[in-house]
């Protein structure tokens, strides 16, 4: 008996030894594997709650849900997507790979970023918190005033809904300072500004944006919270409160947001595309200021998202300009990657793979975004279903998919074992062609006059034939992440061993074992060039002679 | 902490110090500008609310009930305990721990004053004009723009008086300096936002 049942106890105790580790660890990999599964689970919950969606408006008259759940579950999907997990995924994956990437040992503050992941998973929970006190909020996640005010919101969930916000918004700035304090001050010797990989890059603007753009949205969150508590009058229109305020300060942040959503992505693919065509990356400074001017220029283009409202002649004019200006170094990045992809030795496998699929989708997304930046155009179609095609274009066909990249790419390095090929290509078409069946026909049903956030339409408005595509595609997608989550699951034991650096790729983090021990490098490498793991493997050919 | 942490010092003189930091920053003054911009960024939200509704009200208190004098005496202090704080950490810079004592003893007692000030000045406003958060915009807005600045002063108070402390128990040394800087860096950041509060709210707000 007594030997029976000691190694029953010795597991229980690993079992307990192993989640205190997770819970206390202050080792930027185990904290940026928490971040991505936090966020794959919050990918889980949104998809459900899109999909709940897809079948009440699958026929027209549904009584599936009620317009009340209706509006909790987009109002939940946004929020959840956007906070929980486009913004953790991406801050996740930054904080695994930018300080092996960098050469250095962990990020500036350890304990500051373990802070901002449990601040952003308890963000999380607080707003779900509001089913448990009778129903989500039911405002749509950029909570237009005034229906963020008691008189119209009247349970907690929306005060739940704005808390979850302010304390998960503080951990996603605090990775933001973690991450530029680490990337400007912690890089490997030799690494200077110019030299460092273009993933780290991107990280590096895109927290800039953090720290500009969301402590606006705390400072509004926190006055609807004085609002609703204290008797405030910030978006009270009865007293005087300016329902166009809130639009103008919550698009301030909207928008650069969806930079936030989509500079490391840019980031990830500047990394595959060189690795999976044996090139190097295509007019490397272009693309770096390219990234640089998108975050100063987008902090500019916030009021396209408000032409309906009725500014100015001015003011229109000013933001048309201000968002058709971003087209311009998004198109250098464009044609950049496509520079560095023609004459290469393209290997289609599955990193590359999502790169053509973000490649091809984000072109899109871009494109109607142009539409939609044209006042003319947006007075038309703007809160049609033309918007909500246009957004999920760019941040399923282009977040999305370069995330999925990324994680084909890194998983070796993280996990030691490589994914299954043959899952990864399932996945990926599927994912392609349920992502097209559902996305696509939102366009149509927008220009045939389809708001978006409706519950339900007649019959006889020709929206039904668009609307079931939809939610085919929507369901096509589902086999789709099963398949992913099956990968993983599959490949963490039994997927082929990885080896250091399985792609012959050039930055740092292929050079230490995977996945890396808790100290990253056993020597802090020193860096002469972009691509430091050339250097070492064509010591006759070094990179230096050319940068 | 278990092996995962920091293995080696963060500070100038660490491992890491060799790297080539543009403007010779280290690792932690980047994390404390990039903070400070950070605030930057909150408080200019507060001020541009506090602008949009300026004059909008219809009834109620407006901002002709601020008193100046007080004000003025208030933001002299608080002004003057930014040069105490930077003569501070000139001084434990050089390993001068008394004249550091010293001064930052009295950056906090300026400090503190600056808040009683402020906790007078809203005495007056809520018991004789009657305004508070939910009278008016005016109250709304001058409440949030005011307090939060005067929370930022508190938070600093409190580190100050942390430091402070430690100080007297002979546990802050030259070593420190790094420390003392950055608190030093948020005390200024501080009075910067407090002359534009002050500026908006009692100079061209009236």
């Amino acid at each position: 008996m007594a030997v029976a049942e000691q190694p029953r106890e010795l597991a229980s105790r690993n079992w307990t030894a192993a989640l205190h580790d997770w819970v206390t660890t202050v080792d930027h990999k185990k904290i940026g594997i928490l971040y991505v599964v936090m966020a794959v689970i919050f990918l889980v919950i949104g998809g459900c709650e899109a999909l709940l969606i897809r079948w009440q408006l699958l026929v027209p008259r549904n009584d599936f849900l009620g317009p009340d759940v209706f509006n909790q579950l987009f109002t939940m999907h946004g929020t959840t997507m956007v906070f929980f997990m486009g913004m953790p995924i991406l801050i996740g994956m930054g904080n695994y790979v930018v300080p092996l990437m960098i050469g250095t040992r962990d990020m500036a503050f350890p304990r500051l970023n373990a802070m901002g992941f449990w601040v952003t998973l308890f963000g999380g929970l607080l707003v779900y918190f509001s089913y448990a006190t009778g129903g989500a909020p039911a405002i749509g996640w950029f909570a237009y005033a005034p229906l963020t005010e008691r008189t119209f919101s009247r349970t907690a969930a929306t005060d739940l809904w704005a808390l979850g916000l302010i304390v998960s918004g503080i951990g996603t700035t605090t990775a933001a300072i973690n991450f530029i304090a680490t990337i400007l001050g912690m890089r490997a010797p030799g690494m200077t500004l110019r030299k460092i990989p273009f993933f780290t890059w991107t990280m590096l603007w895109t927290s800039v944006q953090i720290v500009i753009a969301l402590p606006p949205l705390t400072a509004i969150l926190i006055m609807i919270v004085f609002d609703r508590n204290l008797g405030a009058h910030f978006f009270d229109t009865q007293n005087g409160g300016s329902a166009l305020l809130w639009q103008h300060l919550f698009w301030f942040f909207g928008h650069p947001e969806v930079y936030i959503l989509i500079l490391p992505v840019f980031g990830m693919v500047s990394e595959i595309v060189p690795v999976f065509s044996r090139k190097v990356l295509f007019g490397y400074e272009f693309m770096a200021a390219a990234t640089a001017a998108i975050v100063f220029i987008s902090l500019g283009v916030w009021a396209h998202h408000m032409f309906a409202v009725g500014m100015s002649r001015t003011e229109d004019l000013f933001f048309v300009v201000s968002s058709l200006l971003v087209s311009i170094p998004t198109g250098i990045k464009f044609f950049n990657w496509l520079a560095t992809m023609y004459g290469g030795r393209i290997s289609f496998a599955s990193p590359m793979l999502f790169v053509a699929g973000f490649l091809s989708m984000f072109l899109i997304g871009g494109l109607t975004g142009i539409m939609l930046a044209a006042a003319p155009w947006d007075f038309q179609l703007t809160d049609s279903y033309f918007v909500v095609g246009h957004f999920h274009f760019v941040l399923i066909g282009g977040t999305l998919f370069g995330v999925f990249a990324g994680i084909h790419y890194w998983f070796p390095k993280v996990t030691g074992r490589m994914l299954s090929e043959r899952l990864a290509r399932w996945q990926f078409w599927l994912l392609y062609v349920g992502f097209n069946l559902t996305f696509v026909p939102m366009h149509v049903s927008g220009i045939l006059g389809m708001p978006r956030r409706i519950y339900t339409y007649d019959a006889d408005r020709g929206w039904d034939f668009w609307n079931q595509l939809t939610t085919v595609g929507a369901l096509v997608q589902v086999p789709s992440f099963v398949i992913f989550v099956v990968n993983v699951i599959w490949s963490l034991p039994r997927g082929e061993p990885a080896g250091d650096d399985p792609w012959n790729a050039w930055t740092l983090e292929w050079t230490t074992t995977s996945p890396p021990p808790s100290y990253n490098f056993e020597e802090i490498p020193t860096v002469r060039s972009r691509r430091p793991l050339w250097d070492l493997k064509h010591p006759d050919d070094p990179d230096w002679n050319y940068e | 902490m278990s092996g995962t942490g920091l293995a080696y010092p963060l500070e100038g003189g660490g491992a890491h110090s060799h790297s080539a930091s543009p403007a010779g920053l280290s690792a932690t003054e980047w994390g404390m500008l990039s903070f400070l911009l950070s605030e930057v960024a909150f408080f200019s939200t507060l001020i541009v609310t506090y602008l949009a509704y300026l004059g909008k009200d219809q009834s109620g208190p407006t901002p002709a009930v601020l008193s100046l004098p007080l004000v003025i005496g208030t933001t002299i202090c608080l002004l003057s305990s930014s040069g105490t704080v930077h003569l501070a950490e000139r001084a434990l810079h050089r390993g001068a721990v008394g004249t550091f004592v010293l001064c930052w003893g009295a950056t906090i007692l300026l400090g503190a004053i600056f808040i009683l000030g402020t906790g007078y000045e809203w005495y007056g406003l809520i018991v004789d004009h009657h305004l508070t958060i939910s009278t008016n915009l005016f109250g709304t807005t001058y409440y949030t723009l005011v307090g939060f600045h005067a929370f930022h002063v508190t938070a600093g108070l409190i580190v100050l008086t942390i430091v402070f402390i430690l100080t007297l128990r002979r546990q802050v040394t030259q070593h420190h300096a790094t420390a003392a800087k950055l608190t030093s860096w948020y005390w200024h950041f501080v009075d910067v936002v407090w002359v534009v509060v002050f500026t908006v709210v009692y100079l061209a707000g009236r």
